[in-house]
């Protein structure tokens, strides 16, 4: 068993997995805006799965009581995360698994492809798993020579159209059944010709194409829901059995598993498992979760390793006010309401956590500078934390972070940002009654600059591409109150 | 109430609903299997299969041989009502978490009494040590434009069959599950 | 009742017209209005746009502006809203708990146009007339920050001659969000676009909210499409009367109404 002390928090690696996009939000974005077959595809679906969970929602009585339940657990839980670490550790190495920590993505891959090695499989199959998105680990699985094979029916989407996840939940949410139909017609050897585009019959092909691979590969990886300390069972939640498979059909299971997703007690499951499906798919509860406490003799795989990855997750904990997004059980509650992400999409964030959630964890994960665009990418609507069903207030964490943003730019440049001397120039002003009047006066010359904006500089000249500027008033307020 | 719960939910999901006595289970299984190979683990009921189907007992069968067979029954731990959930907790009635997957139909004999009311209370009644499935509906998916579909990768067909309360009570001893015995 | 405005720099400087018909409708109603000459701006955009250092001193001067009055009101959701929730943080943040604590104390006095007419004063029947089709757009902070709730639509459905229709998607951000609309400029003029849209299918001849910052970002859009439909904030709404409002137009000039 390796292990690594918690101590030190240090953020995720550079260089390794999928954490930092190429190019900062708004470039991005501005291309997926641009697409019109992906505005309307994230439109209908997101639509869709607003409707659905809202109606079953509805129909829990107590669900503002279980928010605040699930807030709590999680707020417990960071308060006392390595003494719970250690509990599930004990408890999963005394039901017959094997625990090992990973300070970071390179550290988690290589435990994961070493143990991969000395099974002597060249394949493992795969249930999705954020986690080892996160870490890319696929990457790192195909470096050493081994075949990773994505389970999830949006995953392998994706996988097969060479394409990446866009969505926590549904990765291929980006996609179509028409466009879906074309990959598996391209992609997936020996697919029927005749393929259509119902979702039931691509459902079916996907079944076929994979009962071979989960029938004959022994080594499968996942990721975890939830684990409970005091038992040290480990929860995968899941609609297609896909998981099932993975869980149960291979000799080796490994689980990679960040170390935030540990709850205290079996009991505050049913605070979870009660929260979780309803907003996350907007079902009652999923069609498949399957726990399992280390090894069962003669039943699901005889070798269980527990990978506890940190990879950013302490250096989160030490901020009181950005920790909370640690509290995250991945619904992607907030991707659906969400106003930015349903006309951008999910790549435009760069990060394989989209949305209000991955403009919070992404740039704690990496260090804000490594993600600085993410904490603007959002009007600050709050309809994100209205959906939340841990109650994380992302707008808040938002703002936070813009303020380390600015804080990390003038530790690291010698001379300020022309935003920061504005701002300051424009709080010293509004300090100062007569500079502030002196002002008002000024902004009607904005008169001159056209209802276009045409003399503006940018980025004020950006606001005008699509709007008309109001036209200052003869008189303020407060002139008018003297006045009056 | 549970039950018109229980049935309201799971009919919703898709699966199939069947009320009985339990000596007249045999009589459902027929009509969804007979003439068929059925997996059964070995702490079934033999009285709840019918002389129509050609059952297989799960004593270890490698993985290729449950593969072959068109459908599995089993007996259940707990459902929940709420939910529309019925949960596996492997004790001899149920078997290995393996028949209850590769099959095309999975057929469970639930007990009125083992319905619990929500998640709450059936967590209450389940032993985290045992290998646990929680089903709640056939095997489906949501990842096509969120409409959910069924069948993808478990059973594409689930029965359920309610009998009274005090029918046939699982004869497996609580204990360790890791020292269950096997068959 | 003796009530301090709190006017809020953009409507002091920009929309004047929503915060004298703020003055106007308060009078009206038989209250006193105050206007404290120190106040300038409450420092959310500082702190939305990360610079809660510099908000510091605004919200130091905001809380010695109102300390001294017991009832305060301002013509928006948003400002209010960070009053409420930010400008204590923004003082602990510095390490001035006493500030905070005022702060605390100024933002628990401090209210929006419609919780204060609703919930403090108790009345939904203002007198008003306002012979227009409107529809009315819950601005993200008042929806979600206030938690306003329906007061605005009681408000308005009290109004002698309005025609109010519903808004689809009616919770649906605008797109504004301050510096958000500069940084994210496309991202935020396909909101706008979806918006404008929804307001156009309702057949209004005015758009209303309680918060100038998204009407100026509403109507800026509308205006340049020259769709002919207008943004009025609803204190101009609830101030009208069968003597103030005209026939045709509101005399007031609106967001881009004005040519140079």
């Amino acid at each position: 068993m390796t292990r690594t002390f918690l101590g030190m928090p240090a953020t995720a690696p550079r260089g390794v997995g999928h954490l930092r996009g190429d190019e900062p939000f708004p470039v991005a974005a501005r291309r997926s805006l641009a697409d019109a077959q992906l505005r309307r595809n994230l439109g209908h679906a997101t639509g869709t799965i607003r409707a659905k969970s809202a109606a079953v929602i509805g129909e829990v009585p107590d669900w503002e009581e279980l928010r605040e339940a699930g807030r709590a657990i999680k707020a417990d839980t960071m308060a006392r995360l390595p003494e719970l670490l250690q509990q599930l550790e004990t408890a999963v190495t005394a039901a017959g698994g094997t625990v090992h920590w990973a300070a970071d993505a390179v550290e988690a891959n290589r435990i994961v492809t070493d143990l991969v090695t000395a099974t002597g499989s060249d394949r493992v199959m795969k249930v999705k798993s954020m986690a080892t998105q996160e870490i890319g680990l696929n990457e790192a699985l195909e470096a050493a020579g081994i075949e990773p094979v994505e389970t999830d029916l949006a995953e392998l989407i994706v996988q097969l159209g060479r394409d990446k996840p866009s969505h926590i939940l549904v990765p291929a949410i980006h996609r179509n059944r028409a466009e879906i139909r074309e990959i598996f017609l391209r992609e997936m050897p020996g697919v029927d010709p005749a393929l259509t585009d119902e979702p039931a019959v691509l459902a079916a092909a996907a079944r076929r194409h994979l009962r071979r691979t989960f029938l004959s590969t022994r080594v499968a990886i996942s990721g975890a829901n939830f684990a409970v300390a005091e038992t040290g069972t480990l929860a995968v939640v899941e609609s297609e059995g896909n998981g099932r498979m993975c869980l149960t059909l291979p000799d080796t299971l490994i689980t990679v598993m960040g170390i935030e997703k540990v709850i205290p007690t079996w009991a505050d499951l049913e605070v979870f498992l009660q929260l979780l499906p309803r907003a996350s798919t907007g079902e009652r509860m999923n069609p498949y979760t399957s726990m399992w406490t280390g090894v069962t003799p003669h039943d699901g795989p005889q070798d269980f390793h527990l990978v506890l990855l940190d990879n950013g997750r302490s250096a989160m904990l030490a901020d009181e006010v950005g920790r909370q997004a640690l509290h995250c059980i991945r619904c992607s509650a907030c991707l659906n309401v969400c106003p930015v992400y349903e006309r951008t999409g999910g790549h435009a964030y760069g990060s394989v956590y989209p949305g209000p959630i991955g403009a919070v964890l992404s740039p704690q994960l990496t260090g804000v500078e490594d993600n600085a665009s993410l904490p603007y990418a959002s009007s600050l609507c709050g309809a994100c934390f209205d959906a939340c069903p841990v109650k994380i207030d992302i707008p808040s964490i938002l703002v936070h972070l813009r303020a380390e943003h600015v804080t990390a730019y003038r530790n690291e440049h010698r001379l300020p940002s022309a935003e920061a001397v504005t701002m300051a120039a424009a709080a010293y002003t509004m300090d100062h009654l007569p500079l502030y009047e002196a002002a008002q006066r000024r902004s009607r010359l904005t008169r001159f600059a056209g209802r276009h904006g045409r003399g503006l500089p940018p980025p004020l000249s950006g606001w005008t591409v699509g709007r008309d500027l109001p036209q200052p008033p003869p008189q303020t307020f407060r002139e008018w109150w003297v006045q009056r | 109430m549970h039950l018109d719960v229980l049935i309201h939910r799971l009919t919703d999901y898709g699966a199939a609903v069947h009320r009985c006595a339990d000596d007249e289970v045999a009589h459902v299984v027929d009509a969804i299997l007979g003439g068929r190979r059925v997996v059964i683990p070995s702490g079934l009921p033999r009285h709840w299969l019918p002389d129509t189907v050609e059952a297989l007992a799960d004593d270890n069968l490698p993985t290729e041989r449950i593969a072959t067979a068109d459908g599995v029954v089993t007996a259940a731990a707990v459902a929940v009502a709420e939910t529309g959930t019925v949960i596996l907790d492997a004790a001899a009635d149920q078997g290995r978490r393996i028949i209850t997957l590769l099959p095309d139909v999975h057929i469970c004999v639930l007990r009125v009494d083992q319905i619990a009311a929500g998640v709450p209370d059936a967590l209450a009644r389940l032993d985290p040590r045992r290998p646990l499935t929680w089903i709640s509906g056939p095997s489906a998916t949501s990842d096509i434009e969120l409409n959910r579909v069924e069948g993808v990768h478990g059973p594409r067909n689930l029965h359920l069959v309610i009998v009274p309360r005090g029918s046939h009570h699982s004869l497996d001893p609580v204990g360790d599950p890791h020292s269950l015995p096997q068959a | 009742m003796r009530i301090a405005l709190f006017v809020t720099c953009l409507a002091d400087t920009l929309f004047p017209e929503a915060a004298k018909a703020t003055v106007r409708l308060l009078e009206r109603l038989g209250h006193e209005v105050v206007f404290p000459q120190d106040q300038t701006c409450c420092g959310q955009m500082h702190i939305n746009t990360g610079y809660p250092g510099e908000a510091l001193r605004l919200v130091r001067r905001h809380v010695r502006a109102f300390a001294p009055y017991d009832v305060v009101v301002a013509p928006s959701g948003s400002c209010v809203g960070s009053v409420r929730h930010q400008h204590a943080l923004v003082a602990r943040r510095a390490g001035d708990e006493r500030l905070a604590s005022q702060a605390e104390e100024v933002a628990r006095r401090t209210y929006e146009l419609s919780e204060l007419l609703v919930d403090v004063l108790g009345v939904t029947d203002l007198g008003a007339y306002y012979p227009h089709r409107v529809t009315y757009h819950p601005t993200c902070h008042s929806l979600r920050m206030l938690r306003v709730g329906d007061r605005p639509l009681r408000l308005l459905r009290a109004v002698r001659g309005l025609d109010l229709v519903t808004l689809p998607q009616a919770e649906q951000c605008c797109g504004f969000g301050g510096t958000f609309a500069v940084k994210n400029a496309d991202t935020s003029t396909a909101m706008l676009a979806d918006k404008m849209r929804h307001v156009l299918a309702t057949g209004a001849d005015v758009c209303t909210a309680g918060d100038a910052s998204c009407l100026m970002h509403i109507g800026g859009g509308l205006s340049r499409l020259r769709t002919g439909v207008r943004t009025v904030h609803l204190a101009e709404i609830l101030a009208s009367t069968e003597a103030t409002a005209g026939p045709i137009e509101q005399p007031q000039p609106r967001t881009g109404g004005v040519p140079l």
